[in-house]
Formats: C-alpha cells, structure tokens, sequence
C-alpha cells in the first residue's frame, strides 16, 4: 500500500484514473471507430464517427490497395527483427566483458557507454548517412538495419544484470571448460531473460515506429517501413484527404504492435524491476 | 573486442567527424570541404530561425517534461493501490506501444479545425472552435498535448517498476511513526525511495523532449508560421532536405552538449538528494 485509504480519496483516485485513461483510450477508439465509417460521414458533425459495413470495407480496401501496406509492415518486420538480433548478438559480451571481465581500457570503455546513452540517436546520423550513400547502400535494408545495430542502452541494461551474478558459478563454469564466450551465451543469457524480453519490447517499439531514420534514408517505396508507408500514405494521391482510409490503415499498423506489448507487458515490468538492484 | 570497434564505427566515430564537420561548409553535392572556423556556430547563434526554434523547443519541453513526469507519477501512485490496476495500467500503456504516426493522423482528426471531435465537443459546450494546429498560438501546445498522452504510460511503468521494490516494512515503519495516511506517508516514504527512479525518469523524458520529430514531420512541418519548428526538425532539414552538413553539424554537436549538460545537472542533483537521505534520513 502506498497510500494510506478512505473511501471518498478511492473515489477520487478512480475519477483521476478513469478520466486519464479515457484520454487515453479514445484516439485509439476514434481510429477504430473512423476505419469503419464512410469518408464522407466522418466529419459530418456529430460527436463520433458511425460505422457502416460499406465503409469498413471500403476503408480497408483502399488502405490495402492503393498502396504496398502489406509490404510495408513486412519491410518494417524484416527490420525490427534484424535489429533486435543483432543488437542483442552484440550486447550480451560486451555486457557480460564490460561486468565481469577485466582487461586493459575497462573503465574508458564504460564511460564510453555511458556518454553513449546521451547521445541522442540522429546524433552520428550525418556520417552514417554520407557512408551509406557513398557506398550505394540507400534504399536498402541494409540501410535501415546496420546503424542501430550497437544499442548502448542494451550493453548497459544487461551489465547492470550481469555485475550482481555470482563470481562462483563463472569460476566453476570455467574450471569445467567454458569458454568466456560459452559463458556468455550459456550462462549469462539465460540469466539475463528478464532484460532480455524488457529491452525487445523497447527495440520493437522504437523501430516500428521510427520515422525520422527511415525518412533519411529510404525514398523508394519498395522499402519503406510501417511508420513511413502511413507517412507516404498521408500524402500520396489517394490516401491524401481520405480520413477514413488513413485510419484503417493506422489500425492494421498498430495492432500487431499493440497486441505483441499487451501480451508481454508483464515480463516488461518485471525485466525493469529486476534490472535495477 | 569486435563489439569495440563497432560501438566505435557507430557512435563514437561518427559522433567526432560530427564535431569536425561541424567547422567546415560541407555540403552533399558540394565538392570541396573547408575549414571555416566557428563560422556555423556563429550563423547559428545569429540565425533568427534557430532562435525560433530553440525557443519552441525550450516551450515544448517546458509543458511536456513537468507534465509527463507528474501525471505518470500520480497515476502509479494511484493504481498500485487499485483493484483495476491491470486495466488502468494497459489503458495507459496502448500510447507507448501505438505507432505515433498513425495515432497523430488521429490525433489531427480529433483537433480537426471546424468539424473535429474537440471542436465539436466544445461548440456543444458554448465555446468557440479553436484552430489547433493551424493556429501558430495553440499548434506547439497541441504538439505537446500529443507528446504528454504519449509519454505518460512509459513514465508510469518506470515508476510502478520503482514503487514494487520499495519494502512493506517502511510504510509499517511509517505507520508507527504516526504517518499512517495519505499525503503524509508518500512524502516520508514514497518519495525519497522513488529518487533514483526519479532521476531517470527525468533525464529520458527530457531528452525524449527536446527529440520531438515524428509529430511535427507528419502533422505541422514547422508550421504554420514556424511556430512548431523545434531544433531536431530543423536539423532534418537543414542536413537532409537542404544537405548543409557544416551547418546541421553545428547544430547536432550544440544539441548533444547541451543534453549531456542538462543530464549531468540531473545526476548530480539526484546524487547530492542520495547523500543527504543517507545522512539525514531514515
């Protein structure tokens, strides 16, 4: 309990509550609602927007056909997928070395880390980009994928986990053998679960959403992700203007996401609570 | 470490050519690069548009930050204590996980300027419409209206994850000591224990702030009137649309100071609150 309780402060904190989470909640009810309602009787002035079956199927059609939607989320789960891999193929060493290894620059490279996580990412975006240009390597998922593959904010949640693990078991681990790599993988992974499943949900979120990378380096709408396909959708021809066809396509776009976080929000919670002994 | 080298090709690397591009007019398309001094950090300084933009920038995170931190502070505090606490805590969080682009464009419907669920709502009410983001007086303020729903639910999850390692004993603890309600309890109690969670909380939100794009790239452009330009979306368009690299680097390498300098005041505040707990309280 973190309060102390009376009735009449319950009923205030449940009017605060509700009252939040209807602000909430409702963009998402309006989209739903807006993806199911003919375009012509979205803004007819009343409160909500009315769902008709003809609008819903009108809506999805055209979000669906006039542009690669489909392929859009695909290049966007391509993306995220590829990120989250390797992110966490480099994290976990350099997490574990940065915890429990010592080696000649240790502490530089720690701080290191640690200015890495202020930097804010379109920081180093300028040379990156000049690079990928350079090396004809824009429109390509190469493009999307290769500079987010170092998440700092990875190697430094997963040495948090890891500096509390007890030096006992690595010792054993080696004297059976294990080599530091092995025990990286073998050992530290498992035990970093937690963090592990807490930093997917925050990799995913952030690259399913992100626009602004793939803004710079991607103008062929062949590659474009899920965030930028609904940007181009705002503008291109048909999608211009047509409110209800936008939102049907900001639905599909957002359910797959949402849905992945509602089922893991509670692993979410207990990786950050883990995470910080 | 090949992980090393990386982390160096990555962001240290590019994080210094920054800082040298930073006093040279490169430019994409441009062949020859330069060395022009301090030249684009003086442009900078003089450049009525940047100064436009710090100073939407510096509004922006003014009305977020404080905002995002209290309402996810207070709704955690709330539910923790509430049987609903598992619908509270997801209705919340559906923003955090929600593709902004795609709830911003919902977002522009509900403000739409004549026929939007907000103006409707407050012509029933006898109010006159408001041009949300049409109106170079309100459009930063509905960005940031946008920016607050958004990073509520994030803040919120910080601070439940912070609350539930707080032991059981000290609010027993706290109860002897006669501070067995309320106000009272999470001042003595709560409060200080939530410090560290705090700080962080602080420092992400903050600089989560001042990054402010997607928004502002899908629904004003820096419009209208240049009233919702903030720095990173000047920066995109400065290196990406109008290719002044010299001049983009200046403005990214001033933008990563002064975050890492307003981080840094965080960590040492927080830092100076530990010391004088441990020594004052408990």
């Amino acid at each position: 309990m973190i309060l102390g309780q009376s009735s009449s402060s319950r009923i205030v904190s449940h009017a605060v509550l509700v009252t939040g989470a209807i602000i909430m909640v409702f963009p998402f009810l309006w989209m739903i609602l807006a993806s199911l309602t003919p375009q012509s009787e979205i803004f007819d002035g009343s409160l909500l927007p009315t769902p008709t079956l003809h609008g819903a199927i009108d809506n999805y059609g055209t979000a669906l056909s006039a542009i690669p939607l489909l392929r859009f989320m695909a290049n966007g789960f391509v993306v995220c997928l590829a990120i989250l891999v390797l992110q966490i193929a480099i994290a976990i060493p350099c997490g574990y070395a940065l915890a429990k290894l010592s080696f000649p620059g240790r502490p530089i490279l720690l701080v290191g880390v640690l200015l890495g996580l202020l930097v804010p990412v379109q920081i180093p975006t300028i040379p990156i980009y000049i690079a990928l240009a350079k090396s004809g390597l824009l429109d390509s998922y190469a493009a999307l994928v290769l500079p987010w593959i170092i998440s700092v904010f990875a190697i430094f949640l997963f040495r948090q986990f890891f500096v509390t693990f007890p030096d006992e078991v690595l010792d054993a681990a080696r004297l059976d053998g294990f080599s530091e790599l092995s025990i990286a993988w073998r050992i530290m992974l498992p035990a970093a679960w937690p963090a592990v499943v807490s930093f997917s949900i925050f990799s995913i979120v952030a690259h399913w959403n992100d626009l602004y990378w793939p803004m710079v380096v991607i103008t062929n709408p062949d590659m474009m992700t899920a965030s930028l396909g609904i940007a181009y959708f705002r503008q291109a021809g048909e999608g211009a203007g047509n409110v209800g066809a936008l939102m049907a396509g900001g639905v599909l776009v957002t359910a797959p996401l949402v849905s992945f976080f509602l089922l893991m929000q509670k692993h979410f919670i207990r990786g950050l609570v883990l995470g910080r002994h | 470490m090949p992980a090393t080298l990386l982390l160096v090709a990555l962001v240290i690397g590019p994080a210094i050519l920054v800082f040298f591009l930073s006093f040279t007019n490169a430019s994409l398309g441009l062949a020859g690069i330069q060395f022009i001094g301090v030249a684009n950090y003086t442009r900078m300084l003089t450049d009525p548009g940047f100064a436009q933009s710090l100073r939407n920038t510096a509004l922006y995170v003014a009305v977020v930050v404080p905002t995002a931190i209290g309402w996810g502070l207070l709704v955690a505090v709330l539910i923790a204590r509430s049987r609903f606490a598992v619908l509270y805590r997801t209705a919340y969080f559906l923003p955090v996980a929600a593709s902004l682009v795609a709830l911003a464009t919902a977002w522009e419907a509900i403000l739409h300027p004549s026929l939007g669920f907000a103006n409707t709502l407050l012509q029933l009410l006898g109010a006159s419409p408001v041009r949300f983001l049409s109106d170079p007086a309100t459009a930063i303020y509905a960005l940031a209206a946008i920016g607050v729903w958004q990073l509520v639910g994030f803040n919120m999850i910080l601070f439940l994850a912070g609350l539930s390692t707080i032991p059981e004993e000290l609010y027993e603890a706290a109860t002897i000591d006669g501070a067995d309600r309320g106000l009272k309890r999470f001042l003595l109690v709560t409060w200080p224990m939530l410090a560290p969670v705090t700080v962080f909380v602080t420092v992400m939100t903050i600089i989560r702030a001042f990054s402010v794009f997607e928004t502002v790239a899908v629904l004003t452009q820096g419009g209208p009137m240049k009233s919702t330009s903030v720095v990173l979306y000047t920066f995109y368009e400065e290196g990406f649309r109008f290719f002044r690299v010299g001049y983009a680097s200046a403005i990214s390498v001033s933008f990563f100071v002064f975050v890492t300098f307003l981080s840094l005041v965080q960590m040492r505040v927080s830092e100076r609150r530990a010391r004088w707990k441990a020594n004052g309280g408990q």
